[in-house]
């Protein structure tokens, strides 16, 4: 099997010039779950927005197999699915439906099949019944879910999740946790919060400053209070 | 939750309005526009006939005949536009007033312009309380709108509870900071520091939209978007639908002529 991800010294400056990464390199087994931690503004999210090719840096990245061009971003984008932080910018359809529906649509895929795995990746995170309604009047926690059911029905190989619990109570929280450890995709997930890190992901990335400062099994860097505060992470 | 629930118009039903397809709801009001515009002035008998329909349409929805005539009077403001016309329409006179009189002509044609506005005011409110926006949406991509035109009327939609929501957050900020200093004194500074604020937020607001619509640029291409929007499958008009619309167009098409005729 291909790798999933692979990253090689990766530099990425903004337009306005400011620098956000320099010289990540990253590499992920397909099939793994790996937690991406570290302080605000460490580039975990401008990270993640290479993956897919919606920045392109300097440095290479291969996704599953395939290096990053200009010539394959279609076949990406359907290989990695990036679900946003804030479910407010996931979810830009008027209705849940036509949302989860988006991807494989614009995929140019017929329209029984799109029709089909917008209704399975629905059923995948437990919305079935949420179809036809305005996402605008759902909960946070609701409006997680579909988020991530919009890059499912793309049969995205590959989740790439920006803070999956953040804003959540426990039981929507709770919730999200257990859709996720049924997930059979390579999962990469930003995050602050080290319980579901723990839980979930047997191996930990530590970002700083735009550089990946540590990367090892979870249980030994939970372990490591130095290590933990020397990055601003804090085990509750 | 801090939520504004913004005027979403349209009203749960089941009744054979509500179950028509949008397009041709979206369809017949137009052209139900159309005609009331077109229709010449002081056509009174027309005018009753386009109003009986409206009367039944609305009774059809099951949401009460007064349902939408109660909601039209919004439209009459607007209809001060038409304001001068008895006075400078030449024509019999009605009435003096100092140096200003009023014409018979003037008179007609500034009452006929206001029914007239009032009635389209109340077709187009039964179609906003019988289809739910999403299908508005849909129906006009499905008439062949231009899609980017549908696409920012989805967006809007979509984006405005959530802008509205940030001012709402933005205005609770503001008044939770707005104390009074010692009694007597009246709490959140002048009408000068109030405006600054105002303009502040404004600025703030529009910043947040545009990085806002960044992001959602970014999901939609991470989603595989290119620049042309899709649309789902288009479902074939039921008999109903089509007895409906022809029936309507005929209807139309009678009253434009008793309009025009006599």
């Amino acid at each position: 099997m291909p790798i999933a991800v692979e990253v090689q010294d990766l530099h990425f400056k903004y337009p306005d010039g400011h620098g956000a990464l320099f010289g990540v390199s990253l590499r992920i087994e397909t099939g793994e779950r790996v937690a991406l931690v570290g302080p605000n503004g460490a580039g975990k999210s401008t990270l993640m927005l290479h993956l897919n090719g919606i920045l392109q840096g300097e440095g290479a990245v291969r996704v599953a197999g395939r290096a990053l061009g200009n010539g394959n971003l279609g076949q990406v984008r359907a290989t990695v699915g990036l679900v946003f932080q804030d479910p407010d910018d996931q979810l830009f359809s008027p209705t849940v439906y036509e949302d989860v529906a988006f991807g494989p649509l614009h995929m140019g895929l017929a329209l029984d099949e799109v029709r089909q795995r917008s209704q399975a990746a629905l059923k995948a995170v437990g919305m079935e019944a949420y179809g036809p309604r305005v996402s605008h009047h759902l909960s946070v926690g609701e409006k997680k879910r579909i988020a991530i059911a919009t890059v499912l029905s793309m049969d995205a190989q590959i989740l790439v999740l920006d803070e999956p619990t953040a804003g959540l109570d426990p039981r929507a929280r709770r919730g999200i946790i257990n859709l996720l450890r049924g997930l059979p995709q390579t999962i990469l997930a930003s995050t602050h919060d080290l319980i579901l890190v723990r839980e979930l992901f047997p191996r930990m990335v530590i970002m700083d400053q735009g550089r990946v400062v540590a990367d090892g099994p979870t249980t030994r860097f939970l372990a490591d209070q130095a290590l933990l505060e020397a990055h601003g992470l804090e085990l509750p | 939750m801090l939520h504004i629930d913004l005027a979403d118009q349209y009203r749960r039903g089941s009744s054979r309005v509500h179950r028509l397809d949008p397009r041709v709801k979206l369809a017949g009001a137009v052209l139900f526009i159309v005609v009331a515009s077109a229709l010449p002035a002081g056509a009174w008998g027309a005018y009753g006939l386009l109003f009986a329909a409206t009367l039944v349409v609305a009774a059809l929805t099951g949401l009460g005949a007064g349902f939408a005539l109660k909601r039209s009077f919004v439209a009459l403001p607007f209809a001060l536009a038409a304001i001068s016309l008895p006075f400078t329409v030449a024509g019999r006179p009605l009435a003096q007033f100092g140096p200003l009189v009023v014409s018979v002509e003037g008179t007609v044609r500034f009452a006929s312009i206001l029914i007239k506005s009032w009635l389209s005011v109340q077709m187009a409110i039964v179609m906003t309380f019988t289809t739910a926006f999403p299908d508005l949406l849909w129906g006009l991509r499905a008439l062949r709108l231009p899609p980017a035109l549908v696409a920012i009327v989805s967006f809007m939609y979509r984006y405005l509870f959530v802008l509205a929501d940030e001012a709402l957050r933005l205005m609770r900020a503001r008044a939770s900071r707005s104390g009074a200093g010692a009694p007597g004194r009246r709490a959140g500074g002048s009408l000068w520091w109030r405006g600054k604020v105002a303009g502040g937020m404004v600025g703030n607001l529009t910043l947040r939209a545009f990085e806002r619509s960044e992001r959602i640029h970014a999901s939609m291409t991470a989603r595989g978007f290119q620049g042309e929007i899709r649309m789902l499958a288009t479902p074939v008009l039921t008999d109903r639908d089509w007895n409906a619309l022809v029936g309507w167009v005929t209807f139309l098409a009678m009253t434009a002529l008793i309009g025009f005729v006599f």
